[in-house]
């Protein structure tokens, strides 16, 4: 899947502010791409636009595609794009509560989406939800199939989400904070599993997260993300060991070390620009403790900083940013 | 450094402190949940304990027993000398000034239709009978104090980003000078670079005002920055605990381990991954909580003697103490030691 | 932190505006049907208290020439069987109509708001007994609870509209209840509990701003049913006392003359659908313009 200069607006009292601007990356089958950034930018907004999902309105798209296979999704009609939906390409979301009914046992929803799809009796969709249960690690899977969501704990509740979001056999998952609401225990047993069925499935995986430790452990590549913008795309080691942009180079320096407590902890002075009152030039440089005069004057264009890596920074050449420890 | 904290005397001394509540349901028979259960720790003047462990281990629950907001089922709770179980509502007022908590969520702990000015200065109008006019500078003291700007103060919260409430509800904490503050997960809502933000000022007031803080968090990667020493809680119980250092480096209890090895590190060259402990399972039920030690049903290391009787608290080499059979009935398993040959087994 | 070191002193700081206020006035602004709504309920009210200098005539003049009159330049909304002025008996009567159901709404916020924050923030017990009296009151419909309070206590629109606003109260009693149970759930009461607030202080300082939006939405749609059971009570000779007028009895005199004179009956019933109509788009209004601002990103 390619996304290609994807220009998403929201409407607030302020006008419109351009929460995604010119996004692109592409992603292929059997990997996992991390899309990091702080909260608020635009991380979710990119995941819901590639199944049209983007609440319009206030949302809108002002431009851009998005490339599945040879298709533009954008170009597609809602009913097309609902047969793509959960079927090709699927996401999985924070809460799983919010998008599992709690009306109904999770073989019921399982099953559902499976016949939707493919059209296959009721009984071969319930066995198949128990097949995928049992895939994503329930214990006892086939009686777990009657369950009602509240009846499961929260790192249950996201595999029978992953189990709904695979059963279909997608080419391409989006995984939106999948694990930030769980505890870290549950957080690592959720990442080795989607590492492994990454493995066994074969599929691309978009997998959004505001954590780097989750990125160290299970990205191949990395897309960084600040106020709207792809400020740096990298293999996730070059990322690690050697940052291009220095936002991304805060955002390593401030995560916690659990060897070390010396000293004061880094951050990121200052705080993320509001979406309708962004700064010309360089979106980063109010906070950008490298920032020049050249960094105001207009947009700074993504330029190419390696094999497979890109950075939006116009000193990006000179400067020596420092990695993880 | 803690060693010398720990020498004075404690400002809080828990002892078996126990928290049960009970759930009336229609047709089924009462769900009793023993949130905490015979927990028992100190806390010196200007020292911070964190207090770690998954969610619906108990944490938030010790942190409001000690502020007397959810009734006690047992056990003693001293707040420097005075026993906080036994005294009058009125007696309790006046000791609330003395101690703050500051909650995680910073969205729901502000009113919403209050100015942050209402908001600072109500621990002045409940305390010292001033009204808002009269704390007006004392309001725009500590804005500064935290980092804000005096100009805020006629903002509401909704004007502010995670960050700066969470700076507005430490304004308040702080406005009468207490000696402890509860922090119940007071950064775990917040993008990292805001925590270190706000974790350095809660340092930065420690010194300055000798702070004491109950530092509650589920991630232990935040705790350690923060802490002196370190209680881990699992299902109402506190299974370790002892000096930050040793804890980190040479956790006694696999509970501990575990936790510890789930934490993703943030570099690819020195992931974890492959000797990781994975916890099998969920926290159990705590209203139906597993026989013998509470960590059984996932620990790897689990025997038989777990399975029945609960282990003692143990001293640990290094600072500390540790409840684990393994401390104290034989840890050699199939020849592979369960704790570092550095910890050695007490008794 | 570059954002806390060039922070800048602001010499003077003004006492507390309040934004919340202006935020609510500038959504408030733009719902079209409410502005409509509460500039015609204005009008409506402005001309009922002022009808004294306003009306043509005295509500009570009877002109014996002009008797069921259609409109007409001395008259222009005709004359009743009797020769009075329709336009200023409905400015008079309208002045009667609306402060009776201001009154009895006044009389259920009086019982029905304290009562209902006690019973939610203390609960247990206390809830539980004023629940179930609440519950014995509401089983009763309004009106016919009204009839049998005024028929023990003998008619008259005072104990009419007292026996209303008795009636309304455990209504409002709920409403106030329900949400408070919901905002003592909230981490800022917990906060404020923690800091050592007495109980009455978080109730009014806390609570109460924070309940205020559903409060207001069912206050104004309380005054529009209360504005109709005036009207059916007076219809049925249980309210007001003719001569004095109030849109009931207009509307209930009206109808013994609907064969020969239906504008009698239509200038009332429109009077009362208009203002009850206002009241609701103005509930309505509040309702959306008063909800939580969503929350915005760090
Ligand atoms: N439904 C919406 N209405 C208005 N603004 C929105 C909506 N959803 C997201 N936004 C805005 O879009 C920006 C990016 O949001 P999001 O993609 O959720 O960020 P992230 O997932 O990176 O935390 C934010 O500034 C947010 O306020
Ligand atoms: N007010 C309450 N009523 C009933 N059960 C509660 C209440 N508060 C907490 N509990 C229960 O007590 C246990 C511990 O909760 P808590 O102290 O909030 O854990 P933590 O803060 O570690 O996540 C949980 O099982 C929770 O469901
Ligand atoms: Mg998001
Ligand atoms: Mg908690």
């Amino acid at each position: 899947m390619r996304i290609d200069d994807l220009r998403i607006d929201f409407a607030t009292e302020h006008g419109w502010a351009d929460v995604v601007n010119g996004v692109s990356f592409e992603i292929g089958g059997n990997e996992i791409v991390g899309l990091v950034g702080e909260s608020g930018s635009g991380k979710t907004v990119t995941g819901l636009s590639v199944l049209g999902l983007v609440p319009s309105p206030p949302g809108r798209r002002s431009g851009g595609h998005i490339w599945f296979r040879d298709t533009d999704l954008t170009a597609m009609s809602p009913h097309r794009l609902r047969g793509i939906r959960g079927n090709e390409v699927s996401m999985i979301f924070q809460e799983p509560m919010t998008s599992l009914n709690p009306a109904f046992t999770i073989g019921d929803q399982i099953a559902e989406t499976y016949r939707r799809h493919r059209g296959v009796s009721r009984k071969s969709g319930m066995h198949r939800a128990a097949e995928m249960l049992d895939m994503v690690g329930i214990p006892n899977a086939t009686a777990r199939v009657r369950d009602y969501p509240h009846e499961l704990s929260g790192g249950m509740r996201q595999r029978a989400m992953i189990a709904m979001a695979l059963c279909c056999d997608p080419q391409l998952l989006i995984a939106d904070e999948p694990t930030t609401a769980l505890d870290v225990t549950v957080q690592a047993q959720i990442l080795d599993l989607l590492v492994s069925l990454r493995d066994e499935l074969g599929m691309g995986v978009i997998f959004i997260t505001h954590d780097l430790g989750v990125v160290a452990e299970v990205c191949d590549r990395v897309v960084v993300m600040y106020a709207g913008e792809v400020v740096e795309t990298s293999p996730a080691r070059d990322l690690f060991s050697r940052p291009r942009h220095p936002y991304t180079e805060g955002l390593l320096s401030a995560m916690p070390q659990l060897g070390s407590r010396s000293g004061r902890l880094a951050s990121i002075a200052g705080r993320t620009p509001e979406p309708w009152a962004m700064p010309t030039g360089c979106r980063f440089g109010p906070r950008c403790p490298y920032s020049e005069h050249e960094c105001t004057t207009g947009p700074i264009p993504l330029r190419s900083t390696g094999v497979d890596r890109q950075a939006r920074c116009v000193r990006t050449d000179e400067l020596d940013l420092r990695g993880a420890q | 450094m803690s060693q010398q904290i720990v020498s004075s005397q404690p400002l809080v001394e828990v002892k078996d402190l126990s928290v049960t509540f009970s759930k009336k349901r229609l047709f089924k028979p009462t769900r009793v949940v023993r949130a905490v259960n015979g927990v028992s720790f100190e806390i010196a003047q200007g020292e911070t304990l964190g207090l770690v462990g998954e969610s619906g281990s108990g944490k938030s629950t010790i942190g409001r027993a000690l502020l007397k907001l959810v009734p006690m089922e047992s056990g003693s709770v001293r707040f420097d000398n005075t026993e906080l179980t036994t005294i009058s509502r009125a007696e309790m007022r006046r000791m609330r000034r003395r101690m703050q908590m500051v909650f995680q969520d910073p969205y729901s702990s502000l009113d919403p239709s209050a100015t942050v000015a209402a908001s600072i200065s109500e621990p002045f109008r409940v305390h010292e009978g001033l009204s808002a006019k009269q704390a007006w500078s004392r309001v725009q003291e500590l804005l500064e104090v935290v980092g804000l700007r005096p100009s805020h103060a006629n903002r509401y919260p909704y004007e502010f980003s995670g960050g700066q409430r969470q700076r507005v509800a430490i304004a308040r904490a702080l406005a009468l000078t207490p000696h402890l503050i509860v922090c119940d997960e007071a950064v775990s809502a917040l993008d990292v670079s805001t925590q270190n933000q706000v974790i350095n000022l809660l340092e930065d007031l420690r010194d300055e005002f000798d702070l004491s803080y109950l530092f509650i968090a589920h991630d232990l990667a935040i705790v350690r920055h923060i802490a002196h020493r370190v209680a881990v809680m699992y299902l109402g119980h506190i299974v370790e605990s002892g000096p930050a250092e040793r804890t980190y480096q040479r956790p006694a209890h696999p509970y501990t381990q575990a936790l510890l090895s789930a934490i993703p590190i943030p570099n690819p060259e020195r992931s974890n991954r492959a000797g990781r402990i994975l916890l099998r399972g969920d926290l159990p039920d705590p209203a139906n909580p597993p026989s013998g030690c509470p960590f059984q049903t996932r620990c790897p290391y689990a025997m038989d003697v777990c399975r029945e009787v609960m282990p003692a608290m143990t001293a640990v080499d290094g600072g500390g103490q540790v409840a684990c059979h393994l401390q104290t009935a034989g840890p050699e398993l199939n020849g592979r030691s369960l704790m570092d040959a550095d910890v050695e087994v007490v008794r | 932190m570059s954002a806390d070191t060039a922070m800048m002193r602001e010499p003077s700081v003004q006492r507390p505006t309040a934004p919340g206020i202006k935020r609510f006035l500038r959504r408030f602004a733009s719902n079209k049907l409410a502005i409509t709504a509460t500039v015609l309920l204005g009008v409506l009210i402005t001309t009922s208290l002022a009808a004294p200098l306003l009306a043509p005539y005295p509500p009570e003049a009877i002109d014996v020439v002009n008797r069921l009159a259609g409109p007409s330049p001395e008259h222009w909304l005709g004359t009743d069987s009797l020769g009075r002025d329709t336009l200023s008996r409905l400015m008079h009567g309208g002045r009667v109509s609306l402060a009776a159901a201001a009154f009895a709404v006044s009389i259920a916020i009086t019982f029905g708001v304290p009562l209902g924050l006690i019973a939610g923030y203390l609960g247990s017990w206390v809830d539980w007994i004023m629940g179930r009296g609440a519950d014995v009151l509401m089983t009763f419909p309004a009106v016919i609870l009204a009839i049998a309070i005024i028929a023990a206590t003998g008619p008259g629109l005072v104990n009419a509209m007292a026996a209303l606003g008795v009636v309304y109260a455990p209504r409002l009693f709920r409403v106030v209840r329900g949400a408070t149970l919901a905002v003592r759930e909230e981490t800022y009461v917990e906060a404020s509990v923690s800091i050592g607030t007495p109980a009455y202080s978080i109730v009014t300082r806390r609570v109460l701003p924070n309940i205020l939006s559903p409060l207001l939405v069912q206050i104004s749609l309380m005054l529009a049913a209360a504005l109709l059971a005036e009207a059916a009570l007076s219809l049925l000779g249980l309210g007001v006392v003719p001569p004095t007028p109030s849109w009931g009895n207009l509307l209930g005199r009206g109808f013994t003359e609907i064969r020969t004179t239906p504008l009698l009956v239509w200038f009332p019933g429109i009077a009362i659908a208009l203002a009850t109509l206002c009241f609701n788009l103005i509930g309505d209004g509040l309702r959306d313009s008063l909800g939580r601002e969503t929350r915005k990103g760090d």
